[in-house]
């Protein structure tokens, strides 16, 4: 049956009637500044590190990989705003190129990841029983791998580089993605509007699509912030060890491997900046992801 | 209690043979040959005889339903064969670095939660102060700092302030020596690590402890012990502490799968010999017998702490237990 079916009850999307306020997308940004002025300040950060690595050819002074051997370990100045490596590479330049490698594989991952999990939590919640159980049983199998370990088995079997990366990391985010989804979906597929669209004859994946899905959109987007951090902090990690991305790309991680200990006396600058961008960026997303949550969750203010 | 107990526990066992499989079938979705992986990695050439050798020696020249079998029948008995890079048994590989790294992951959890429980709960007692700013802001940076940075940043440091009092920067000692031979040397070598590697672990669980501390004062009885005129420190241990503390205990367990992640890191910043060490080593070598066990090593421990927390769980909460 199609959507012009001759229901007089056709179901509605929920948000047409129960947001009373229409605002528009400024307004609605204005309102969440004032409201949350330490979301704000992470909303900042996560901006300022997404424009660096948008546009990393302009603000960097200098190109990442070149090296300068007349100018190695050198301290901050003006010349080199955060100094230079143990190669005579331009710390700051390699922080804003490896703002785009960081925010890549964060992205890339978050959001694969994130969408498999929303797809597979809604659909095991709409269909219950005994494929919602083996599905269960088996995002309970994958959740027994923590994250590091799971992805650096995977980056075992596909060798690194940040396509692999990417895939290490996506995998095990998808079983936690769907646990939560599907918690938040279990409610909603009791709710009338759902038996309503199945009486319309709508199909399992236009019911799961159009009428689950956008509801469970609040712990999903809270959730999605929270990822890119964590698949931030996972790929510095892969990369530190040496088995994330390789060099010559710029990434924070790989930053922090070799020279950084080698030279942590001498030239401290070459260990601490790198960190200090992993450590605000992941601050960035996780201040906007708690201050989203109080946005959108009404239940959980206040705490 | 009993049935709970018993069924708790038969539930572990599906999920470690289910981890088992889907470890299985990783390590065989590796492209290609892994022996000509192997014997192609040095350059050199090799004969089609020494591939079989290898296809031999690693027992991947049978089918897939013995292997499998194989591999199920020697997790169970621990003869999980031999390291493919060093030649020796993996499990003697395993056991020589299992201690030190057991050690920090206690010794940082101890630390987390003698920090987290008292400093989540004075944050909640005295919610929106400056204090309670103060441990937030711990908390959350605890939650976004890399182990691994924060390790170079404590070794920058210490060698720097052991240099600037004695002349000489002081280096921890390489060698493990067991606590209870040398507590000293021991803690001199174990402690930094186990703290840095725990920040993480007393953040959140610093937050969870704040956060359910908050919702429990709220509670009537609360109010109701409160108008009886009950000291506030009966209050808060006996009263709002034990139940508050219920969450934090399940995010204990959970966090624990964190901490070793974690530690796989740590061991490398630190130079220590563990098996955190040993699986990156065994990664980069392609050694696939040695990181199948350890994945597996992981996620038995990772099984069995939160079997453990549940059930301790159930004890804590009659709820659970008469269910």
């Amino acid at each position: 049956m199609s959507a012009s079916a001759p229901f007089q009850f056709a179901p509605q999307p929920v948000t047409e009637d129960a947001v009373v306020i229409k605002r528009s997308a400024l307004a609605t940004t204005l309102y969440f500044c004032r409201r949350q002025p330490v979301g704000t300040l992470g909303m900042a950060i996560v901006l300022i590190i997404g424009i660096a690595g948008l546009g990393a050819e302009w603000f960097a002074p200098y190109n990442p990989t070149s090296n300068d051997f007349t100018a190695m370990t050198e301290a901050p100045s003006w010349t080199h705003l955060l100094g230079t490596d143990q190669l005579g590479r331009d710390i700051f330049s390699r922080i804003v190129f490896g703002a785009r490698t960081a925010l890549i594989v964060g992205f890339s991952s978050a959001i694969v990841g994130g969408f498999v999990g929303l797809v597979l939590g809604v659909a095991s919640a709409y269909f219950g029983g005994r494929s919602d159980m083996i599905l269960q049983r088996f995002m309970d199998i994958l959740m027994a791998f923590p994250l590091i370990i799971m992805a650096l088995a995977i980056v075992s079997i596909f060798g690194t580089g940040v396509h692999n990366v990417i895939v290490a990391i996506t995998i095990p985010l998808i079983p936690r993605c769907a646990r939560v989804v599907r918690s938040s979906a279990l409610p909603i597929r009791e709710v009338p509007y759902v038996d309503a669209a199945r009486a319309c004859g709508f199909g399992h994946t236009r019911i799961i699509l159009r009428h689950m899905v956008p509801n469970v959109m609040a712990p999903f987007l809270i959730m999605l912030t929270a990822f890119v951090g964590q698949a931030i902090l996972a790929e510095a990690s892969l990369s530190y060890l040496g088995l994330g991305v390789q060099e010559p790309v710029p990434a924070w991680g790989l930053m922090l491997q070799g020279g950084a200990e080698e030279y942590a006396t001498t030239a401290p600058w070459i260990a601490v900046f790198p960190g200090l961008a992993i450590m605000l960026t992941v601050f960035g997303f996780n201040l906007f992801g708690d201050a989203l949550r109080d946005a959108l969750d009404p239940k959980l203010r206040e705490r | 209690m009993f049935r709970y107990i018993m069924t708790r526990v038969l539930a572990v066992i599906p999920t470690l043979i289910g981890a088992a499989t889907l470890v299985f079938i990783l390590m065989r979705l590796i492209p290609g040959d892994i022996c000509v992986v192997r014997l192609g990695s040095g350059g050199g050439s090799f004969s089609e005889h020494s591939v079989q050798m290898c296809h031999a020696e690693l027992g991947i020249d049978r089918p897939m339903i013995v292997q499998f079998a194989e591999f199920i029948w020697g997790l169970f008995t621990l003869n999980l064969g031999n390291s493919m890079w060093s030649g020796k048994p993996v499990v003697l590989e395993i056991a020589a670095r299992l201690p030190i790294s057991l050690e920090i992951a206690l010794l940082a959890a101890i630390v987390a939660i003698v920090i987290a429980i008292p400093l989540g709960t004075i944050s909640a007692l005295k919610q929106n102060t400056w204090l309670d700013l103060v441990v937030r802001t711990f908390a959350i940076a605890g939650i976004a700092t890399p182990s691994f940075w924060l390790g170079i940043l404590s070794i920058i440091m210490v060698l720097d302030v052991t240099q600037a009092i004695t002349g000489t920067p002081w280096m921890p000692p390489i060698d493990y020596v067991p606590l209870w031979k040398d507590p000293i040397r021991n803690l001199s070598m174990t402690l930094l690590p186990a703290i840095t590697v725990g920040y993480r672990y007393a953040a959140v669980s610093m937050r969870m402890t704040r956060s359910t501390m908050l919702e429990v004062m709220r509670e009537d009885y609360i109010r109701t012990a409160r108008a009886k005129g009950l000291l506030a420190k009966i209050i808060i241990n006996r009263h709002a502490l034990k139940n508050a503390l219920l969450p934090v205990v399940t995010l204990l367990g959970i966090e624990f799968a964190f901490l070793i992640g974690g530690l796989v890191v740590t061991e490398q910043v630190f130079n220590l010999n563990g098996i955190g060490r040993l699986f990156v080593l065994a990664v980069q070598n392609q050694d696939y017998t040695l990181t199948q066990a350890l994945v597996m090593l992981v996620v038995a421990i990772f099984v069995l702490t939160n079997l453990v927390v549940d059930l301790l769980y159930a004890w804590l909460d009659p709820r659970i237990r008469f269910a």
